[in-house]
């Protein structure tokens, strides 16, 4: 083969690979989704974050609107501290609410904004006054058997009691 | 007097598996001293990238098809079952970028560039080519072995990029248009939980290590063949088995270091 064409050969190689690279990275990967997003950042206090992670989705109505930047704990109240990025287009009352919620039974955990009714907007910086924290389940559970157990208590002292 | 034969003979042994090592240390550090001087030729880099790329190119997009077709049926049979088939496309995605697209490639890779990159060099070394080289001052290393070692080198990342970007192509063709999932669904969730330095990203860097091995082995083995043509057949053998089981040893390694946190 001619120098020539050995050399377009292989410039075909690696144009090729370089397609593959950016439909890799576009239309199967999330680079796309960086540049477009541009928000502001709020933070939220919890008592308890449950299974949250950075990256999850923050929705309202359920319809994405922002996602979760990192996740820290606030050495002085021991709150899980959430710092979240919303789209710029999207703009909340001050006193919306924060929730942590479950998709789905056992689907991954995300943020749920409320909008409250306060005509001042949040801005960049701003926290969340009014959280709720997510569903742990294993406490649900041991809050349900604690009741059961003290239902029975109850009415074992109430047939105990004509006895006396 | 069995027991002192017995030792002897581990002793033997131990010392000449110990002084390959040493051997093959020392030969992949002399390539990488030569690879400057052979990027200077870039005619010869070019030669070798046409013949270890470009020519497994067929083998390399027709298996990826072939993983991509195959993974999405099978996965589909599996999630149907749970009502999740909407995240088909994604666990093709994650599974060939990140472990088969890379790992694959490299196995694919040492049977077919490899295998030829070690009977080249061994025959060479068998027709005295590489002495008659040395003797008319012309260094074989940085004329014929640091070429071939640039070109592997370079052609692995590429190949396997290509190969899981044709595996989700793929898996697309069967998902989509075959079974017919969504096609929004197919991609969307892909960009929402397949990041490009994680998951992408590492994957490269795999393959790229992969290519440095597949492709030092192969030269390895070929240089120090036994000038006979059993010696070049026992060579080729010998580099399919050793870097198949290097790949998969270092992926393993790789794997842990790269994806342990969740």
């Amino acid at each position: 083969m001619s120098k020539k064409g050995l050399e377009t050969m292989v410039g075909l190689f690696v144009l090729l690979g370089l397609a593959g690279a950016l439909f890799l990275s576009l239309k199967a990967a999330n680079l796309a989704s960086f540049g477009e997003r541009k928000g502001y950042t709020v933070s939220a206090k919890f008592d308890n974050i449950g299974g949250l992670k950075a990256r999850a989705p923050v929705r309202s109505a359920g319809v994405t609107i922002g996602r979760v930047r990192h996740i820290s704990l606030d050495p002085k109240t021991y709150q899980g501290v959430v710092t979240m990025e919303i789209d710029l287009g999207v703009r909340f009352p001050k006193d919306s609410s924060a929730k942590i919620l479950t998709s789905g039974l056992l689907g991954d955990q995300y943020i749920g904004l409320e909008p409250g009714a306060d005509e001042k907007e949040l801005v960049a910086g701003d926290v969340i006054r009014q959280t709720q924290s997510a569903v742990v389940l294993e406490n649900l559970i041991g809050q349900m058997i604690f009741n059961k157990a003290a239902d029975a208590g109850d009415g074992a002292e109430k047939k105990n009691e004509p006895a006396k | 007097m069995i027991t002192a034969e017995w030792v002897a003979e581990l002793g033997a042994r131990t010392l000449r598996v110990l002084r390959s090592f040493g051997r093959a240390a020392f030969f992949f550090i002399d390539l990488l001293v030569h690879v400057p001087a052979a990027l200077r030729r870039f005619s010869l880099v070019l030669r070798q990238i046409h013949a270890i790329g470009n020519l497994s190119l067929v083998i390399i997009l027709s298996s990826g098809l072939a993983v991509g077709f195959v993974l999405a049926l099978q996965m589909y049979y599996a999630l149907v079952t749970y009502g999740a088939t909407e995240s088909l496309g994604l666990i093709v995605n994650l599974s060939l970028v990140r472990e088969l697209g890379p790992v694959v490639t490299a196995l694919l890779f040492a049977g077919r560039a490899g295998t030829s990159l070690t009977a080249e060099i061994g025959l060479m070394k068998a027709g005295e080519q590489l002495s008659a080289m040395e003797m008319m001052a012309v260094d074989p290393r940085s004329r014929v072995l640091a070429p071939r070692f640039i070109g592997g080198v370079v052609s692995m990342p590429l190949l396997a990029i290509l190969f899981s970007a044709i595996g989700i192509l793929g898996a697309y063709v069967v998902g989509v248009l075959l079974i017919g999932l969504d096609s929004g669904n197919f991609w969307s969730l892909m960009q929402d939980r397949v990041d490009v330095w994680r998951d992408v990203g590492n994957g490269v860097v795999k393959s790229f290590a992969f290519g440095v091995v597949c492709t030092a082995v192969a030269l390895y083995q070929g240089h120090e063949t036994e000038a006979t043509p059993e010696g070049v057949a026992y060579a080729t053998t010998r580099t399919v088995v050793v870097s198949s089981l290097s790949v998969l040893g270092i992926d393993f390694m790789l794997t842990a270091l790269m994806f342990s946190t969740p």
